[in-house]
């Protein structure tokens, strides 16, 4: 049991704060901020990864700006601001909604709306023509039965056809 | 029957489209970003700063206006800076191209050390020791190479060394904007 539970805390996601930046805060709501601030600005020089989690230098200089203008009391919008204004959009990684994200934002609702109009549509024909067979499953000749089949046919090869079937059901 | 075809042929369609964005994408470098201030060809940041060579001299963004040049920030500790800077060299020494240096998160001492071994290409070199004109100016990483126009704004970046193929595009682009300022000024 002990150690179940030991290697089940080895599965627990340690969420370190991987950069110890001695940052003093006059006033707690700053440092909810910035840590917040941190996790959706995208390090410019290390692609995948946000400020908070980055040890390059370019991270914690841009840790740095974003401590000053909260510190100067600026909002939000302010520090995301800023950093658009030089990096562009890439530092952010909730990207804005505008005419160039429309399609990141709601292609996927639009894709899945085909879908689902695909799906309905194939499902109905589906039902249409199961019924019409079923409604005109009288005869057991099996040519009849494959009358959709041989609409196309060359006469040799709606004989031929006959024959193999006849084969078929002699066996 | 022909509407039957058509269907038939939805995935081959949708296949080639994935086929041409993936051919695409495999030619972008996911690493390069856009510079901001070249797309919207901002004036390169307001600074006062000393010059390297001269800690005495306060250089400002006007230091840098008058002709269309090129703006390279550089660094002791970056080894790519090194190796263009005999490209570098060249370019200036040789070829006249007028070159400004941004000394990037550097020592002053070990940047005049450097100037001095290697030669210097720079009409000036601004100390930018904190990094500050650099964060303005959305510098990622050393070097980059940007082409300022006559009014010093900032036309085109380059980011990585500086190299025979690079060249030819950048003097693309300083062509472009003297012709394109020439023609503004006999309007």
């Amino acid at each position: 049991m002990k150690r179940l539970i030991l290697s089940l805390l080895f599965l627990l996601p340690l969420s370190a704060q991987a950069t110890i930046d001695a940052f003093e805060f006059s006033d707690p709501e700053y440092e909810t901020r910035f840590h917040q601030l941190n996790h959706v600005l995208r390090c410019p020089k290390c692609q995948n990864q946000n400020i908070s989690d980055s040890d390059a230098p370019l991270a914690a200089d841009l840790r740095h700006e974003v401590y000053r203008m909260l510190e100067e009391g600026r909002s939000d919008d302010q520090v995301v601001d800023f950093m658009v204004t030089r990096y562009g959009d890439f530092v952010l990684y909730r990207p804005r909604v505008n005419s160039m994200t429309w399609v990141l934002w709601y292609g996927p609702y639009v894709l899945l709306g085909i879908g689902i109009f695909v799906i309905v549509l194939i499902s109905h024909k589906r039902r249409k023509s199961a019924s019409e067979t079923h409604q005109s499953k009288s005869k057991p000749d099996p040519v009849t039965t494959t009358g959709t089949l041989d609409a196309g046919l060359s006469p040799e090869e709606a004989a031929r056809l006959k024959k193999l079937l006849q084969q078929d059901s002699d066996t | 029957m022909s509407k039957r075809k058509l269907v038939v042929f939805i995935p081959l369609l949708v296949f080639l489209l994935l086929v041409g964005f993936f051919g695409v994408g495999l030619y972008l470098d996911p690493r390069e970003l856009p510079s901001e201030l070249a797309k919207h060809q901002r004036p390169v940041p307001d600074f006062t700063l000393p010059s390297v060579t001269d800690p005495s001299r306060i250089v400002t963004q006007d230091d840098l206006k008058g002709e269309v040049s090129l703006l390279n920030v550089w660094a002791t500790w970056c080894p790519t800076c090194k190796e263009e800077h005999d490209f570098l060299n060249i370019l200036a020494l040789e070829q006249g191209v007028r070159i400004f240096g941004i000394n990037y998160k550097d020592d002053p001492v070990k940047a005049r050390e450097w100037l001095r071994r290697y030669k210097d290409p720079y009409q000036l070199v601004i100390l930018d020791e904190s990094g500050k004109l650099g964060l303005d100016m959305g510098v990622y990483g050393a070097p980059e190479t940007y082409v300022l126009d006559a009014e010093g704004r900032i036309r085109y970046r380059h980011v990585g060394a500086v190299d025979a193929n690079v060249w030819h595009k950048l003097q693309q682009v300083m062509a472009s904007v003297e012709q394109e300022q020439q023609s503004g000024e006999g309007l």
